[in-house]
């Protein structure tokens, strides 16, 4: 793993599969691969049930992968055995999506934060306590707020909360899954400020996967398109955004409405055919093809292959690959 | 161009066990035929509760509405109809669609026998022909092979055609005023296209006048004639599309349009954002709602409400900055520009 040193987290071919009714397979994950630098965002984007949450829980653990290599900090963590992995997944933590569901009520907001003190055995009641304290400043909240129900917070708030929550047992690697899809744009524009915030200082390293491709722009440093349970394209985020290559980016980011009605009024957008299939039946060789425009005999044959195009570009698409 | 809805006045209060909520707070607008209204802000501006309130759709025993409210349709105050007269413009002349399509389709009925249910109802009509037209309203709303879907129920639907399904459900009576509640919320961005382009191409045939409730100003700006901003209860800034994108007054449409990242943005930059949250509605501040979180507040702000200006024929705006003795600003830079550069 030497040429890896500087891959702080390495997803390897990770594959998720659920069991459904009989011997179907629900094709969740089917096969990716990427990299996180250390210090790094990378944005993970796609349409709900592509899987790109299944992929955020595989990674933190939450599931069992059903084949692949998850490398964090050197260290495969789906080959730790249970002790081990506790010790280990202090060092990633996962920000929720809604913030509403994702903190237990009857807790008060300093026994949330100090869950995962608690439970890794960090300090006496005191040094949480003052712990806590610390965490709620950091994330822009007051001690004041400590002894607090989590009904009696904003959606920003609570989003706050959920944020310190994660940094309590010091983490190096969090996973942002939807963090701010929840909340309102004013208050959007607040958290995702925060998190910014955090990783500079804490030199902190995200996978913060959404579907608002704008907010994913502004805090990425590469970004990663996923279509059904597959990787269609990765590049860095000037590239993906300035030089898109697959089909599928391209209609994904000609969907999103744009705040300036000269462009909308101007703008051709892409419109796919129909709507995702499903993930138990999936279509042969390019799963994308039947909703491509560009779509040959050829797509449904083979299966595209993640490719690199340029240093720090890659896609899988037949079409695009078969110029070069 | 003709008024269809003349609202005015409206002041909604909710009965809670905390005490009164001002959720609507005397606002008045018009709604003219074959054009989109979008009315826009955060959750918990009063958009939702005002639209429900055109439908009567709001729970008579916590809902007030004040006595000096008027929703004028066709003549006749909506407000003051009773049992039949409501029923019949309810569904044919006004009709609603909701930001959750699961919810609001009933899970134990056929998709086909839902969409004729409103034909039904309003229209001399068989069964048989109700269920034929409704299949014809599901083809219309773009429906894969609708025939066979308008057997089945709506847990069989995806998101985006149950959103379908709905829209023809809504349109099934070819109503005058289409309200439609964050239609594409719960929907991912290339669907949200599909739905947008139909309601679009929809209302262009029909000649539907069509009320748009959103927080998301992208939509707005490739949907929208003219647009209604909302704060605390108010309707804070109104113009046609141009005028708010382009030429804002309030200072909270100016916040609204810098929070969205721009392409020229920096990337891992600070972006803008609105400092701390609305006003708690229980006891709405005495002054400009908005006076707490505004970078350009006076004294007078927090003393007294603003009261509206008119710019132009179509655009007015609630501030004190309009006011002759104010100080003359410039407006912030940041309020332009696309979000990402791709080509078009």
């Amino acid at each position: 793993m030497d040429n890896h040193y500087d891959k702080f987290v390495l997803v390897e071919y990770l594959q998720k599969y659920f069991r459904v009714s009989g011997k179907q397979k629900l094709k969740a994950v089917d096969g990716i691969s990427f990299y996180i630098k250390r210090g790094e965002t990378l944005g993970l984007v796609g349409e709900s049930g592509c899987g790109k949450s299944t992929a955020g829980k595989t990674i933190l653990g939450l599931h069992k992968p059903t084949n692949g290599k998850i490398i964090i900090d050197g260290q495969d963590i789906t080959k730790l055995s249970s002790k081990e992995k506790k010790q280990f997944t202090r060092k990633i933590q996962m920000i929720f999506q809604d913030p509403y569901a994702s903190l237990n009520p009857r807790m008060t907001v300093s026994d949330l934060i100090a869950e995962g003190l608690t439970i890794h055995k960090m300090g006496s009641k005191d040094t949480k306590l003052r712990k806590v304290h610390e965490l709620l400043k950091l994330v822009g909240l007051n001690k004041e707020h400590a002894s607090r129900f989590p009904h009696e917070f904003s959606g920003g708030q609570r989003q706050r909360i959920g944020i310190a929550r994660a940094l309590a047992i010091e983490p190096e690697f969090i996973i942002c899954d939807e963090p701010v899809s929840a909340l309102d744009v004013s208050i959007q524009a607040q958290v995702i400020n925060l998190l910014i915030k955090l990783q500079k200082e804490l030199h902190l390293t995200y996978l913060f996967i959404a579907h608002d491709l704008s907010m994913v722009r502004h805090i990425s440093d590469r970004i990663a398109v996923m279509y059904l349970g597959k990787l269609v394209e990765i590049a860095d985020t000037t590239n993906l955004f300035e030089n898109t290559l697959h089909p599928y980016t391209k209609a994904l980011l000609s969907a999103i409405p744009i705040a300036d009605p000269h462009y909308e009024d101007k703008k051709q957008s892409i419109q796919l055919r129909g709507e995702l299939p499903s993930s138990i039946n999936p279509p042969s060789g390019c799963t994308f093809r039947t909703r491509c425009e560009f779509a040959t005999s050829a797509c449904a044959e083979k299966e595209p292959k993640l490719i690199a195009i340029t240093n720090d570009h890659f896609v899988a698409c037949h079409q695009v690959t078969s110029d070069k | 161009m003709k008024k269809i809805l003349d609202i005015k006045n409206l002041t909604i209060d909710f009965n809670t066990y905390a005490g009164r909520i001002q959720a609507v707070r005397n606002i008045s607008f018009s709604l003219y035929e074959g054009e989109i209204l979008a009315i826009v802000g955060e959750s918990g501006c009063g958009k939702t509760v005002t639209s429900k309130s055109i439908m009567r759709l709001l729970p008579e025993a916590t809902a007030q509405v004040n006595n000096h409210s008027e929703i004028i349709f066709d003549g006749q105050n909506v407000l003051k109809l009773k049992g039949k007269e409501l029923k019949k413009i309810r569904g044919d002349e006004i009709a609603m669609i909701f930001q959750d399509p699961m919810s609001a389709l009933n899970p134990t009925m056929k998709v086909g026998h839902q969409v004729a249910e409103s034909l039904l109802i309003h229209t001399k009509i068989t069964k048989k022909q109700a269920f034929k037209e409704a299949v014809q309203m599901l083809k219309l709303v773009g429906l894969p092979m609708a025939e066979k879907r308008a057997h089945e129920y709506p847990n069989q639907y995806s998101g985006g055609m149950r959103q379908r399904a709905m829209i023809a459900i809504a349109l099934a009576c070819k109503p005058k005023i289409l309200i439609a509640d964050e239609p594409t919320t719960a929907l991912d961005v290339t669907i949200q296209a599909q739905i947008m382009k139909l309601i679009k191409t929809l209302q262009a045939d029909l000649n539907t006048a069509i009320i748009l409730v959103t927080h998301d100003l992208g939509i707005v700006a490739g949907m929208a004639d003219r647009i209604q901003v909302m704060y605390a209860g108010q309707i804070i800034e109104r113009g046609v599309r141009e005028e708010l994108f382009y030429d804002p007054q309030h200072p909270y449409t100016w916040a609204l349009l810098r929070s969205v990242p721009k392409v020229s943005q920096k990337s891992k930059s600070q972006l803008y954002s609105i400092t701390g949250t609305p006003p708690d509605l229980l006891y709405p501040p005495k002054g400009c709602a908005f006076a707490e979180r505004c970078e350009y507040c006076m004294p007078i702000c927090r003393k007294d409400p603003p009261v509206e200006t008119i710019i132009s024929k179509t655009q007015s705006v609630n501030c004190w900055l309009q006011h002759k003795d104010a100080p003359k600003l410039n407006k912030p830079s940041g309020l332009k520009g696309v979000i990402h550069g791709q080509s078009l």
